[in-house]
């Protein structure tokens, strides 16, 4: 068990240059853009933060009381050119990553469409306690825990939440995004390659919280096409009172799938007109009514 | 009768808080028995307890941060082991265990031991350097310190009795409503910081009170030492951000205690109102914490180099430029929340805008440096420690703060890494550098050099084993406060990181022999003059550790650095420059257990608020205002201490500092 950890160090180490797994080793467009967005911004201010702490380790070791060589000047406290510089180098980076910031943070916004000539697919999520639920609204289908999006294609998703805040993240298909009770947030994604990438949640949501890991397959046109045919030939039916079942606590990873989907499903979890999920359930409730509280 | 609680309160079949509550509580029961044996009790009482003196208030205040270390560093650690023992499996900690831990972890450090710590070292020093004999209000500073003990022990109760929170440290609605969390722990959380962040408040209006018009003559606002317009900056925060977060700690009260709506989800409640609100005071508390250190730096870096602090100016305007800009930051905590490109794009370029400020002060820190003849004692091996780390932290931050980095860094170990990054790089190196450089001051003595060296070492090293890797794991896509995991990829970096909480483990066992060594060999690090490292401002000045009026005669301030220039000139005319003053009596406050007694009614009303046992609440509010009422009708509220002490004890200061002088010449 250790050498296999030690093994493994080691595997890793090798091939952190590649960052595989992760954030720097992106899938689709949103997830390049971000990614170009962080290196370019490391590597700015690595120019600056470089120097400083190689100057800092310089001049302290350099002026070491011991050292003869160095010109011992105790009065001198002020240099208005250096002042100047010492503003200026600081003002001139954020000025560029700001505008870095600016731009980018308007490209790369979740909720503005993806430039592409191929039609997008909506996709609802909804964060249960301790689950994914994803409803293919324009398929009438609807699953838990798995996710399944043509490669290509971009996504667009809206996101609401059936009791607490959760934070939907597939890191290496694109940003995060929270979903909130009586809200829909936005997010749009493309994958560009077919592969199984893993998606978690990234807000704190309760004791299921670790268990939210859910799989994204990425599937070629007609992978897609089997899996709607495939998930609408199933006999469960997603509606209103299955909705209510599926927004209790648990933290199952079993993955489902609904044949069938109430149309305005989404938007009746997001309008409240399907109630917020009971939380740890009426046992809690029944003891805090039951003292009169 | 009792409200919520029962027997079952008490986590019985947890054996870790159990045992770990057990041992300190015995140890606790220990020393207060060998107290009593020794007879120190009554010395206890009347000179630390009870005390108004704002040096004995400012070191309880460091001690109960130090206390406080230890347990928000077992907690950090039974987090790096969970991890490590986490994977492809359960772990020891369950999730709703787990999840407290981190909370305590994160609640503790920031409000017990970075709060006390900075505030302990503002009350000590703050005073000393304005040239004056106490706060502003005396009394009320020892109120403020004991809410903040009796916070740290509510929380410290949670432990054994019911639970704490297992919301994060910010406990974010709906979560934290009564309805997902349904037990006592969010109550924990929000009674221990109703009492304390009144004490925090408090000590931050008497603070600013004291900066703005108790100084010693001549001691212009131009001519105050660094660490005090940094302390100046930081209460300024305080006095405007606590207030914000008593009122979102209220409301949430209000929600669970009475049915309220501000942050549910139903009946009309918000709860991205929170997650503002929260943030509206916990950007700024950033700056609350980091600014007093800063403000450490200042000084260490100038003393250790033999040198005036570089831009002075240009620090004063960088320290208030941080105090403003902080307050336009907070949305950068919650990028991902959709709240649209303009809105994003605003926040992340004002949060890039107090990189500013904050670069030229590592800029002025370096060149103080040049130029300078740098000894390398353990205050200083903090700074350059500082310097290197946080460089890195703020390089971290600013890269967040660009909206489409954060959104797939919001949350990852990435975000965890940058915090500590700059927290432990920032405000806890700060601190001890603090810590160092004012313990002879405090108590006459030095610190061990040998083990201050080792802490910082083992602290430096273990803090990089320690959280580089979360950098790496937040790169390779792991959010914060999982309880386990089962990817290959991540599990190699969590190991590393829990061997550097291993060496840090070492580091804080240094710096307890550190400590104890010191007051073993304390005849020998005697602080004989008053001036160990050759300082610049007032508080060197004075005896080590300073008599209870802190100055026998209001120092008249000429120039920035006043003690420097009192020095330079003594040493050109060969003497120490005047004749003995004509020493007058002077007034001290009294002692008064006004600040205890009020904290041990705050504890009655917490525990009872939390546990909903109202009538115990009310004797509690009662009792705090009796203490008041009998505080507010007391004839004397000042002792005068005699001219012939006061010239006794100045003698011998002046002695020695003479005989000192004339050695260096």
């Amino acid at each position: 068990m250790r050498l296999r950890a030690l093994a493994l160090l080691l595997c890793v180490t090798a091939a952190l240059g590649g960052c595989t797994q992760g954030v720097l080793d992106p899938q689709g467009p949103i997830a390049d853009g971000e990614r170009l967005i962080l290196l370019d911004a490391l590597g700015i201010m690595l120019l600056i933060a470089v120097p400083t702490i190689l100057a800092t380790l310089w001049f302290a070791w350099w002026f070491r009381a011991s050292n003869r060589a160095a010109l011992y000047r105790p009065t001198w406290a002020y240099s208005d050119k250096l002042e100047v510089i010492v503003w200026a180098i600081p003002a001139l980076v954020v000025l560029f990553l700001g505008g870095v910031a600016w731009i980018g943070s308007h490209q790369l916004d979740p909720a503005r469409p993806i430039e592409s000539s191929v039609r997008p697919l909506e996709v609802q999520v909804v964060s249960l306690d301790w689950r994914w639920l994803f409803i293919y609204p324009e398929q009438h289908i609807a699953t838990v825990n798995r996710l399944v999006i043509p490669v290509g294609t971009p996504v667009h998703f809206r996101l609401t939440s059936s009791s607490v805040m959760n934070v939907f993240f597939v890191p290496r298909i694109g940003g995060e995004i929270y979903t909130m009770n009586g809200m829909a947030t936005q997010l749009n994604l493309l994958a560009r390659n077919v592969g199984r990438f893993p998606g978690l949640s990234a807000q704190l949501s309760g004791d299921g919280f670790s268990d939210m890991a859910f799989n994204t397959d990425v599937v070629s046109e007609k992978g897609f096409h089997d899996f709607v045919v495939s998930t609408g030939a199933s006999p469960n039916q997603l509606d209103g009172a299955e909705y209510i079942s599926l927004s209790r606590q648990s933290k199952s990873a079993e993955v489902k799938l609904f044949g069938k989907v109430a149309s305005s499903l989404f938007d009746d979890i997001v309008s409240r007109r399907l109630p917020p999920g009971s939380g740890p359930g009426p046992t809690a409730q029944a003891i805090l009514s039951q003292k009169g509280m | 009768m009792f409200g919520r609680l029962t027997w079952q309160a008490i986590p019985w079949s947890e054996p870790i808080p159990l045992v770990a509550a057990g041992v300190v509580g015995l140890f606790l029961a220990a020393v207060v028995v060998w107290v009593f044996i020794k007879g120190y009790a009554p010395y206890i009482w009347k000179e630390w307890i009870t005390s108004v003196d704002h040096k004995r208030i400012g070191v309880m205040y460091c001690l109960l941060a130090l206390v406080m270390l230890l347990r928000g560093f077992s907690d950090a650690v039974m987090m790096r082991s969970q991890q490590a023992l986490a994977f492809q499996g359960g772990g020891y900690l369950p999730p709703d265990h787990y999840n407290q831990i981190f909370s305590a972890h994160g609640t503790i450090m920031i409000f017990f031991v970075a709060m006390p710590f900075v505030i302990g070292l503002m009350n000590f020093v703050v005073p000393l350097q304005l040239g004056i004999r106490d706060v502003a209000f005396p009394t009320l500073n020892s109120v403020s310190f004991w809410l903040t003990a009796a916070g740290a022990l509510l929380i410290n109760i949670s432990l054994v009795v019911g639970e704490f929170a297992r919301t994060g440290w910010l406990p974010y609605p709906p979560l934290s409503e009564l309805q997902y969390s349904p037990g006592v722990g969010v109550d924990y959380y929000l009674w221990s910081l109703q009492i304390s962040g009144a004490g925090t408040l408090l000590s931050g209006v008497n603070l600013v009170t004291t900066i703005l018009k108790m100084r010693a003559p001549g001691m212009s606002y131009t001519r105050m030492p660094v660490f005090c317009w940094t302390a100046l900056a930081s209460n300024l925060l305080i006095v405007a951000a606590f207030p914000v977060l008593t009122a979102v700690t209220a409301m949430l009260v209000l929600d669970r205690y009475l049915g309220f709506h501000f942050f549910t989800n139903e009946m009309g409640g918000n709860p991205m109102m929170f997650v503002n609100l929260i943030w509206v005071w916990g950007h700024p508390e950033v700056y609350i914490l980091v600014l007093p250190a800063f403000g450490v730096f200042s000084e260490v870096i100038a003393t250790f180099s033999g040198k005036p602090l570089f831009g002075y100016r240009s620090m004063v305007a960088a320290t208030m430029a941080i105090c403003l800009l902080s307050w336009l930051v907070w949305l950068h905590h919650f990028f991902t929340m959709g709240a649209g490109a303009d809105v994003n794009g605003f926040f992340g370029i004002m949060t890039m805008i107090i990189a500013v400020p904050t670069g030229v002060k590592v800029y002025n820190w370096l060149f103080t440096m040049y130029g300078g003849k740098v000894r390398f004692e353990p205050p200083m091996l903090w700074s350059i420690g500082f310097m290197v780390t946080f460089v890195i932290g703020g390089m971290t931050g600013v890269l967040m703060a660009v909206p489409p980095a954060d959104f797939v860094l919001h949350n990852s170990l990435f975000l965890v890494a940058h915090f500590h990054n700059v927290i432990i790089g920032g405000v806890l190196f700060g601190a001890f550098a603090g810590y160092n450089y004012w313990f002879p001051k405090a108590f006459g003595f030095r610190l061990d050099e040998k083990w201050g060296r080792r802490a910082f070492w083992l602290w430096f090293v273990g803090f990089y084993a320690a959280f580089m890797p979360l950098y790496v794991l937040g790169l390779l896509g792991m959010t914060r406060r999982m309880q386990h995991f089962d990817r290959p990829e991540w599990y190699p970096w969590v190991l590393v990181a829990a061997a550097g909480a291993g060496l840090i483990t070492l580091g804080i066992g240094a710096q307890i022999i550190q400590l104890a060594v010191s007051i073993r060999n304390r005849a020998m690090l005697k602080d004989t003059t008053g001036d160990p490292w050759d300082g610049r401002t007032l508080e060197w000045a004075t005896a080590s550790p300073p008599p209870a009026f802190n100055f026998a005669v209001m120092p008249n301030v000429k120039g920035e650095e006043p003690y420097w220039g009192m020095k330079t000139k003594a040493r050109e005319l060969a003497h120490l420059l005047t004749a003995e003053p004509s020493y007058q009596p002077i007034s001290v406050p009294r002692n008064t257990a006004t600040g205890v007694v009020t904290a041990f009614f705050a504890v009655l009303i917490g525990f009872a608020m939390i546990w909903r046992i109202y009538w115990l609440a009310g004797i509690g509010f009662i009792g705090v205002y009796a203490a008041f009422v009998a505080f507010a009708w007391r004839d004397r509220s000042e002792e005068e201490i005699s001219a012939t002490e006061v010239a006794r004890l100045d003698r011998e200061n002046r002695f020695v500092r003479t005989s000192a002088l004339a050695e260096g010449l």
